[in-house]
């Protein structure tokens, strides 16, 4: 058997304090019209354009840290951070998208040591934080003894976001669609943003558009503009979260079985 | 020429990761080369040659030790990427028993595991993993970031020296890291005398030699036992 000393596992990845992404060229090679992308610590960034317009790709250039040797020619800085790029590790974002789901047979609670133990966390503070923070953004509670295999596609969802919040080591975080997870997505944001990382979040939900303080319109595959969500789109999302939510109110007493009433409570 | 050795448990995405990171070779006109060993059947040659267009073989060991022919023949491996012209000559290995690993001293070691291959697999693994120079962990895709990221931690577990990174054999995300590793490796003159990294099982019993039949009264040579007593 190896013996390994813990030290040597999990090399500390700093914190950054914001990732900078330098203009390169659109799909028609011509070069972008926004010269550069700043994303802070702690804020959110919302990416927003038509299908094909290069969100996905642009989530792509900071996960694989671009050095003009990508698609796109960006290239990325971040600022207090490591200097040279990591070729060793997981690399330097967590990255949550429609596809992924848990796919290790363990109850939450012994996977959540797992994976606190192997980030050199102390271990019940975090693991109990974790659980809580999950069970603020999804409807039915998720508990310590429940198989992962069990939850549902909202309770994964929230422990995934959970656990990027407070036990991953990545330092920016990377949201590529996830609009039909059936969580509380501005619960979501605001735990995430707690963990004091640069969030990106690609996405076609008008909500999540306007939750985040600033978004980058895509097209063409090139950076056009970037956007601060003004106070009238704040009050209309106002008006779109009570959309939202009167929406789920009806999918769910429909999927209860239930009959929808004739006159549901107005807008 | 450069070359590396690539190795992996069955459908790991040894070949997308090479497909992926060959293609971003031959955007910049550098000539890549592949050669597939595998036990009974392959058809990666050809994915190489159609996706690629690049020349690629392989070859079958069939009733020969997989492991065995595939050292016998890198010489000739090798003289072939020279006939090729080309430039980098990947050498991606299937097949193998995890006992051993195609792993050779001075010639850049590559092995793919995926996250789907369950927390307990880097352990399992043996030399093809603790003995690389890179570990690329694929279907990161399909995973949880927490699964992932124990996921890296067991294989570091196992090889502590080794870079080991994520990347997605279908998008080809990730691959990038390889590449730009590839570019700093030092060309390979010639295989001839370099060592394996990892020794080859010593097996002259009587099954090496063509032997079917089950029972003590077959078997000849080296024959080990399993210990059953006192194991509980
Ligand atoms: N979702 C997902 N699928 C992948 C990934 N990498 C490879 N695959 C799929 O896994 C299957 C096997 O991939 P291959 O690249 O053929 O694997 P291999 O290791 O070369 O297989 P052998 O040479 O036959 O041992 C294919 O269907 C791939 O499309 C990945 O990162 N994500
Ligand atoms: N600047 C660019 N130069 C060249 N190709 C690009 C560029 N940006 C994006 N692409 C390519 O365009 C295609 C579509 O981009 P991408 O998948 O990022 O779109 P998307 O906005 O995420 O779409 P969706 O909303 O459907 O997820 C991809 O194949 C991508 O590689
Ligand atoms: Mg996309
Ligand atoms: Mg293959």
């Amino acid at each position: 058997m190896l013996q390994i000393k813990t030290e040597d596992l999990a090399p500390e990845v700093p914190r950054m304090a914001s990732i900078t992404l330098l203009a390169g060229r659109d799909k028609s090679g011509r070069g972008e019209p926004l010269p550069q992308l700043s994303v802070e610590a702690g804020q959110s960034l919302a990416v927003v354009g038509p299908t094909g317009s290069g969100k996905s790709e642009l989530l792509s250039d900071i996960e694989q840290w671009a050095d003009r040797d990508t698609v796109t020619g960006r290239r990325l800085v971040v600022s207090d951070g490591p200097t040279g790029r990591p070729h060793d590790g997981g690399g330097i974002v967590a990255r949550l998208s429609q596809k992924t789901s848990f796919v290790m047979d363990s109850s939450v609670e012994h996977f959540l040591h797992i994976h606190a133990e192997c980030r050199n966390r102390g271990q019940e503070t975090i693991v109990e934080q974790t659980l809580d923070a999950a069970n603020q953004l999804c409807g039915e509670p998720i508990r310590l003894g429940t198989s992962l295999q069990v939850l549902s596609g909202g309770q994964s969802r929230a422990l995934m976001i959970a656990d990027i919040a407070f036990i991953s080591d990545a330092p920016v975080v990377l949201i590529d669609e996830i609009e039909n997870a059936g969580i509380d997505k501005l619960k979501a944001l605001s735990i995430l943003s707690a963990s004091d990382k640069p969030i990106l979040v690609a996405t076609h939900d008008p909500i999540l558009m306007l939750m985040a303080p600033r978004r980058l319109v895509m097209r063409e595959g090139g950076m056009q503009r970037v956007i601060e969500t003004s106070p009238e789109e704040r009050e209309r999302l106002a008006e779109l979260r009570r959309m939202d939510a009167h929406l789920c109110r009806a999918r769910d007493l429909i999927r209860a079985g239930d009959t929808l009433q004739e006159r549901e409570p107005a807008l | 020429m450069k070359v590396i050795t690539i190795a992996g448990t069955p459908s790991s995405g040894k070949t997308s990761v090479l497909l992926h990171t060959l293609n971003l070779f031959k955007a910049e006109g550098i000539k890549t080369a592949a050669v597939k060993f595998d036990a009974l059947a392959t058809q990666d040659h050809d994915l190489y040659q159609r996706r690629l267009g690049i020349p690629a073989i392989r070859g079958l060991s069939d009733y020969v030790c997989p492991d065995h022919y595939y050292v016998s023949n890198l010489e000739e491996v090798l003289a072939w990427g020279h006939e090729q012209g080309a430039a980098l000559l990947v050498i991606e290995t299937a097949g193998l028993c995890f006992r051993c690993a195609p792993h050779i001293n001075g010639v850049p070691a590559v092995t793919v595991i995926d996250n789907l291959s369950g927390l307990g697999a880097p352990e399992k693994m043996g030399p093809a993993l603790k003995l690389a120079d890179v570990v690329a962990i694929t279907k990161g895709d399909l995973v949880s970031q927490a699964e992932k990221e124990v996921f890296l931690h067991r294989v570091r577990q196992v090889n502590q020296t080794a870079r080991a990174f994520h990347c997605n054999g279908l998008t080809g995300n990730g691959v990038l890291a390889l590449k730009r590793m590839i570019d700093q490796w030092p060309e390979v003159p010639s295989l001839t005398g370099l060592k394996l990294r990892y020794s080859m099982p010593a097996s002259v019993c009587s099954y090496c030699t063509g032997e079917i039949r089950v029972g003590r009264n077959f078997q000849t040579g080296n024959v080990v036992k399993i210990h059953v007593a006192n194991q509980n």
